[in-house]
């Protein structure tokens, strides 16, 4: 007993430092396989033959075009998936109705089906096989294999992301305010931008960015439905695939690095929004 | 009387927003599906089945939904580990590893494909170390189960976050007192509690996998029958304007995918139950 060593103290809930170091190192190993590294060697390919040869892929009309195309696609397709999901976060929680979870089912729908599945429905749908898609190009309106065709696939895979930030969120703010402010005798649209608005802002802006993402990033739906005519149907990511199977692999890496700070800075503004005002999207991350 | 449809409210906006919700999930959601159903029944089940019943289509089948299977298998463990290791540890860099886990949700799958490819080819960074021990990665079975891995890597993680986040350390401590050893108390406390979130982010992932084509397609090789995915067989069918085989397969997967859900859903439900809340 006399040269008995004092026992480190441990807390009996924690583990001990060996398993933690050896948890944190599984962490950082695997991301940096699958994350970090993919991340770096976007830019490290991007870049290798000089800035110059970077920019000047990207300034290539075909690029260029394809730039535009994207953004153009994504004003269009984010705005009406934000109103959709407002309207329908709207109908769900300041309403009562029989069957609201089967309608919450189908708007989570396009989660569990894989973006060329959508694209195919979408050419089933609309392409000029079809009884209204045949119509619709006869009437000059082609859809498939055109921007609006595009459109289309690009909503379908966003179709759930604003409204499942903005159900929750409404779920637990409930209707009081609401119908405090109808009752002093506010009408609708001013009860929504002066009451639901504000209190769903941060949520929405949520929504809206992890969107905005999918829309300028989708590869599989828009695939299928765009045709892939260069200069005129082929966005960023399909552009991205043709060079790349053309072995143009810095004009490759050059758009996909553009897309790829593209990300980084939505995961950038995101985990902003969830580090202020992690209370109005709390109900969110809640599963 | 059975309760009525709609209960009245003094809430404004009910046509509207109903208007607008139903409109929109019908014209982008249900109608395209709905014509894609129509298309299979057109068809008729027997020439679907004759275009299933293929060894290639199989093959196909076959592969996407083991390797998703394994794919969120793996994302569950690893899953469940980052969830952990991000709440409970503190260290350099925590910050920077929590939002890179979202970085699969944000970088276009195109992007993802290329990339991963460069880094696993037999040229690439961890290609070529790879190949020091006479691993192939890229252009195999291995590179479709990466690339399935990175696609679902955030949810689990993201489902089980919150729940580590509440559980409370005074169950942790009871456990401790009554004797259980540290790796007693997370088999039996800890992980049961995780369970339920676990498998929400499990099933989340195992839908990603299956329908995944975007990285996938760069790093598989897409041979026939040995790295072909299914999704590719859909686009393969529709270059050749094979709208009915194409929708053969397509009716397929998401019959395939619906009754996993449903699985799942099914477990969730059990182990719920079991467990004692909700």
């Amino acid at each position: 007993m006399s040269d008995a060593r004092p026992i480190p103290f441990r807390p009996a809930t924690e583990e001990t430092p060996a398993t933690r170091l050896a948890l944190i190192g599984l962490a950082i190993g695997g991301l940096g396989l699958l994350v970090f590294g993919p991340l770096l060697i976007v830019f490290a390919e991007a870049l290798a033959q000089g800035w110059r040869a970077a920019f000047a892929a990207l300034s290539n009309p075909d690029a260029a075009s394809a730039i535009r195309l994207t953004l153009l696609i994504a004003v269009i397709a984010v705005p009406l998936n934000a109103a959709f999901g407002i309207a329908a976060a709207w109908f769900i929680t300041k309403f009562d109705f029989r069957g609201k979870a089967f309608l919450i089912t189908l708007i989570d729908l396009p989660f569990s089906v894989s973006p060329v599945v959508a694209g195919l429905c979408i050419i089933l749908m609309f392409g000029s096989n079809s009884l209204l898609g045949g119509w619709l190009v006869a009437s000059g309106y082609p859809i498939v294999f055109a921007l609006p065709g595009i459109v289309l696939a690009t909503m379908f895979v966003t179709f759930p992301f604003v409204a499942r930030e903005l159900i929750p969120v409404m779920i637990e703010q409930g209707r009081a305010e609401e119908e405090a402010a109808l009752t002093l005798g506010a009408s609708g649209w001013r009860v929504f931008a002066t009451v639901t608005l504000p209190n769903i802002r941060w949520a929405l802006l949520y929504g809206v960015l992890l969107s905005n993402a999918r829309a300028m990033g989708e590869f599989g739906a828009v695939a299928v439905v765009s045709g892939k005519i260069r200069g005129q149907t082929a966005t960023m990511p399909i552009t991205i695939e043709m060079l790349y199977n053309e072995y143009l692999s810095v004009a490759a890496f050059s758009l996909a690095a553009v897309l790829t700070l593209l990300a980084l800075l939505t995961l950038f503004l995101k985990t902003a929004l969830e580090l202020r005002h992690a209370d109005q999207l709390a109900a969110a991350r809640r599963h | 009387m059975g309760k009525p449809l709609i209960h009245r409210s003094p809430m404004p906006g009910l046509g509207l927003s109903m208007g607008v919700t139903l409109t929109m999930l019908s014209l982008v959601v249900l109608l395209p599906i709905g014509a894609l159903l129509w298309k299979g029944a057109s068809f008729g089940l027997g020439n679907i089945w004759d275009t299933i019943n293929r060894e290639r289509v199989w093959a196909a089948l076959f592969l996407s939904f083991r390797l998703s299977l394994f794919a969120a298998l793996f994302n569950l463990v690893f899953g469940v580990l980052l969830a952990w290791v991000l709440v409970r540890y503190r260290f350099p860099g925590r910050r920077i590893l929590d939002a890179a886990v979202d970085l699969p949700f944000a970088l276009p799958t195109a992007v993802a494909g290329i990339a991963l490819t460069a880094l696993y080819a037999p040229s690439g960074a961890f290609g070529a170390i790879a190949k020091e021990f006479g691993v192939k990665i890229a252009y195999t079975q291995w590179g479709i189960f990466i690339a399935l891995i990175f696609v679902g890597l955030p949810f689990v993680t993201r489902t089980v976050q919150p729940v580590v986040e509440e559980i409370e350390r005074e169950v942790e401590e009871a456990s401790a007192t009554l004797g259980a050893s540290r790796g007693h108390t997370i088999r039996r406390v800890i992980l049961p509690m995780l369970a339920p979130a676990a498998l929400t982010g499990f099933a989340l992932s195992l839908a990603r996998a299956v329908g995944e084509y975007g990285s996938v397609i760069f790093i598989a090789g897409n041979i026939p029958l040995k790295t072909e995915i299914a999704p590719l067989l859909i686009v393969i069918q529709l270059e050749e304007f094979n709208y009915d085989a194409a929708a053969a397969i397509g009716i397929a997967m998401l019959l395939i995918s619906f009754a996993m859900l449903l699985a799942i859903n099914l477990i969730q439900v059990f182990s719920r139950r079991r467990i004692g809340y909700v």
